[in-house]
C-alpha cells in the first residue's frame, strides 16, 4: 500500500538529503533526511518522506523537520523523525510525534560472562529468561501495585520501584532522565488508561519487543569501550519495550482531545494522525503531564523486566545476580517528547523535541549525563534485527548542533508484516535461526516471521550513516546468541 | 468481495472492510482486526459484552468502537467473534459483542496496540460501505 515519494529530493552531502519547503503547501521549515545512496532506494519506496513533509507543517517547528536513516512509515510521523517545535512562538506538542508506544526503549546489561560460558548454558538460559518474563499477547505482570502505588510509580518512576526491590540504585542513575520525567500528573491518566496498564508493569509485550542475551563481537572505539566496561566475547543482555496499554490508552485519550483543540485553536493539517495543540495551552499541558506519567511508567516496566532477567541468570548460574555483573550499561528512550533548551539562530529557545523512533544522543559534558559518562558522551542503544546485530554508540556534539541531540533507533523495517509472514511460508525462522547458533524462545511463531532479519534494513548500513554524519559515534556491535519474544 | 482484507504497511498492519450496510461494515471490521490478534475460528460466542460508544463522526466512531473491543479484550480478555447492533448512527452505537474469554485453545499472535486514524476513511460507494483503519502493532 505504499506508494512511495515523487516529490523532490535534493541530495546536500553524503548523507543528507533535503525536501525542500516548497515541495508541498503548508511546509513550514525544510524536511532532511539522513540516509546514503542505498538507503535512500529503499527510502523513496515508502510513504515515509510524505510524512516528513507534513510534520513539517506542524506550527512552530523549527530548523527542519529531521528523518533518521531508519525511517519508515508510520502513523501521522514517520518512524525516525525528529521535531522541534518553539514554545514560545506558539509551538505545538502532537501526540502522534511520540506514538501510542510512549516511552518505547531499550536498556543494555553487561555481564561478567564470556561467551563460552553462557553458550555452554544457552538453551537452558534462554528458556528459565523465557519462563521469567512475562511475555506475549494478554499475559498478566507478576508484580501487583495498589492504587495509592501505582499513582506513585506513575509519578517517580524507576526509583519508585527500584525502593520497592527491583533493581539497584546505581540503575537509577544510568537511566536517560534517571527514569523520571519530572511533571509527570497521575492525575491525568484516565481511569481506562490504568486499567490497561494495572497488570502489564513487568511484561513484555509482542511485537518487536524482546529480551536478548547477546555478545560483543567487534569493538570499533577500545577506550570507550573501557569506560562503558566493555571488551570482545563479553556476554550482554538488551531489553526493548515500552508503557504497555498504559501509555497507548494515554495516546489514544489525547487524540480525540487534541483534534477538538486544533479546530480551536484554528490549526489544520494535512493528516488527521497528526492532531496537536500549542505546548503552552491546557491540552498540550494535560497531554504532556500524562505522557510524562505513561513514560515513568515504561522506565518502571523495564525495570522490574530487568529485575527478572537478573533472577534469570542467577538462577541458571548458581550465582548472586551481582557476581554476574548485570550491571545496566544505559537506558534510552526512543518515543517521546521533551522540554530541551538548543540553540536556534544563535539564540537559546525552550523547544519541545518530539523523537518518535529516534534516540536521544547528547554529547559530552551535558548535564544530563551520569559522572560516570560526561566525558563521554551519552551512551546509545542500537537494537538491530535478531538475526544480525545490535550497537553501542555515544553521543556527540555534532548532533547537539544537527538533530537537537539525536540519532537513530534500530534498523528500521523494510518489509511489510503481511510480506514477512508471507515469505515465511513453509520455513522455520526458529530452526534457521538455531542453525546461525541463536536460541529464539516466542510465544507465537507468526510473531518470530514477523520479525525475522529479512523484514528489516541491515543495521550495520543505518549505524554507518549516524556514524559517518557525526550524529553518533560507534563503540562496538553485538551479536544475538539468544532471543525472548512476545 | 471478502468482508475485509488485511493491507499492508511497511511497520504495522491494516484492514480494508466492506459491508452492506453500516452494521455490517463495523462488524466486519471488528472481525477483521480480531483475526490479526487469534484465529477466529478458534472463538465460540459463548459469552456477551455490551458495547456502547460514540464518535465525532462515523469514522471516529469507528475507531472508538474498535478501541472498546480492544479494551475489553486488554482488561476482561474477552475476545470478540461477531457483533450485533441495536443502534447504529453517524456519531453513537450500541451493540453487543458476542465471544468468550482468553483460554488455552487461542493461540494469541498479535498485540494491537492501538487503532490509528492514520489514513482512516469510511465512505459510502455505489452499493456498500467501505472502510480502512491502520493499527499499530
Amino acid at each position: 500500500m505504499a506508494k512511495g515519494w515523487s516529490g523532490p529530493l535534493e541530495q546536500i552531502d553524503d548523507y543528507r538529503w533535503r525536501i525542500p519547503k516548497n515541495a508541498q503547501s503548508g511546509m513550514r521549515v525544510d524536511g532532511i533526511l539522513y540516509a546514503d545512496d542505498r538507503l535512500m532506494e529503499m527510502v523513496r519506496q515508502d510513504n515515509a518522506p510524505q510524512q516528513v513533509a507534513n510534520v513539517a507543517c506542524l506550527p512552530g517547528i523549527v530548523r527542519a523537520s529531521y528523518a533518521m536513516p531508519d525511517i519508515h512509515w508510520g502513523y501521522g510521523f514517520c518512524i525516525g523523525g525528529v521535531a522541534a517545535t518553539d514554545i514560545d512562538s506558539g509551538g505545538v506538542v502532537s501526540p502522534g510525534g511520540v506514538g501510542y508506544d510512549i516511552n518505547c526503549g531499550v536498556r543494555m546489561l553487561t555481564t561478567s560472562l564470556e561467551r563460552e560460558a553462557v553458550q555452554a548454558e544457552l538453551v537452558r538460559l534462554m528458556d528459565t529468561i523465557y519462563n521469567s518474563v512475562p511475555c506475549g499477547v494478554g499475559v498478566g505482570g507478576q508484580v501487583k501495585f495498589s492504587g495509592r502505588e501505582q499513582r506513585d510509580l506513575l509519578e517517580r518512576g524507576a526509583e519508585f520501584v527500584v525502593e520497592k526491590g527491583y533493581g539497584r540504585a546505581r540503575d537509577v542513575e544510568h537511566t536517560e532522565a534517571r527514569g523520571c520525567l519530572d511533571g509527570a500528573d497521575p492525575g491525568t491518566v484516565s481511569d481506562r488508561a490504568l486499567q490497561r496498564g494495572v497488570n502489564q508493569c513487568g511484561t513484555l509485550g509482542s511485537g518487536n519487543h524482546f529480551v536478548e542475551v547477546q555478545v560483543v563481537d567487534e569493538v570499533y572505539d577500545e577506550a570507550a569501550a573501557e569506560q562503558l566496561g566493555i571488551r570482545r566475547g563479553l556476554v550482554t543482555v538488551m531489553i526493548h519495550t515500552g508503557s504497555r496499554g498504559l501509555g497507548h490508552q494515554v495516546c489514544d485519550d489525547s487524540l480525540r482531545t487534541m483534534e477538538k483543540a486544533m479546530r480551536r485553536y484554528n490549526i489544520e493539517l494535512p493528516d488527521r494522525q497528526l492532531a496537536c495543540a500549542p505546548v503552552d495551552s491546557p491540552e498540550g499541558r494535560r497531554y504532556l503531564a500524562g505522557m510524562r506519567a505513561a513514560a515513568n511508567f515504561a522506565w518502571a516496566n523495564r525495570q522490574i523486566l530487568t529485575h527478572h532477567v537478573r533472577r534469570a541468570f542467577a538462577e541458571q548460574f548458581r550465582q548472586s545476580d551481582e557476581e554476574l555483573g548485570l550491571d545496566l550499561v544505559y537506558d534510552v528512550a526512543h518515543n517521546v517528547a521533551k522540554i530541551e533548551e538548543h540553540e536556534v539562530d544563535g539564540k537559546a529557545r525552550r523547544l519541545c523535541v518530539h523523537r518518535k523512533g529516534a534516540t536521544r544522543a547528547f554529547g559530552p559534558g551535558s548535564p544530563e549525563l551520569p559522572e560516570a559518562y560526561r566525558g563521554l558522551g551519552q551512551p546509545v542503544i542500537i537494537p538491530g534485527d535478531m538475526g544480525r546485530a545490535s550497537y553501542l554508540l555515544v553521543g556527540t556534539q555534532a548532533a547537539m548542533e544537527q538533530t537537537f541531540g539525536t540519532t537513530c533507533h534500530g534498523a528500521g523495517r523494510t518489509k511489510s508484516r503481511k510480506a514477512a509472514v508471507r515469505s515465511a511460508k513453509g520455513r522455520s525462522i526458529q530452526n534457521e535461526l538455531k542453525k546461525k547458533g541463536i536460541i529464539a524462545r516466542a510465544r507465537s511463531s507468526r510473531g518470530l516471521a514477523e520479525e525475522q532479519s529479512s523484514a528489516y534494513k541491515d543495521v550495520d548500513l543505518v549505524v554507518d550513516v549516524v556514524h559517518q554524519a557525526g550524529l553518533s559515534r560507534r563503540v562496538c556491535r553485538m551479536k544475538p546468541m539468544g532471543v525472548v519474544k512476545g | 468481495m471478502e468482508p475485509f482484507e488485511i493491507i499492508d504497511h511497511t511497520a504495522d498492519v491494516g484492514i480494508a472492510a466492506r459491508g452492506e450496510t453500516p452494521e455490517d461494515l463495523f462488524a466486519n471490521a471488528a472481525a477483521g482486526m480480531f483475526s490479526i490478534i487469534t484465529d477466529p475460528d478458534n472463538v465460540e460466542p459463548r459469552t456477551s459484552r455490551p458495547v456502547t460508544v460514540s464518535g465525532s463522526d462515523r469514522a471516529d466512531l469507528l475507531v472508538a468502537f474498535l478501541n472498546e473491543l480492544l479494551f475489553l479484550f486488554e482488561t476482561d480478555r474477552f475476545i470478540t467473534r461477531r457483533v450485533e447492533f441495536d443502534r447504529l448512527t453517524e456519531t453513537e452505537l450500541a451493540a453487543v459483542a458476542h465471544g468468550e474469554a482468553i483460554g488455552p485453545q487461542h493461540e494469541l499472535e498479535t498485540e494491537i496496540k492501538a487503532v490509528t486514524r492514520h489514513e482512516l476513511a469510511v465512505e459510502q460507494r455505489a452499493d456498500d460501505w467501505h472502510a480502512t483503519v491502520l493499527f499499530d502493532i
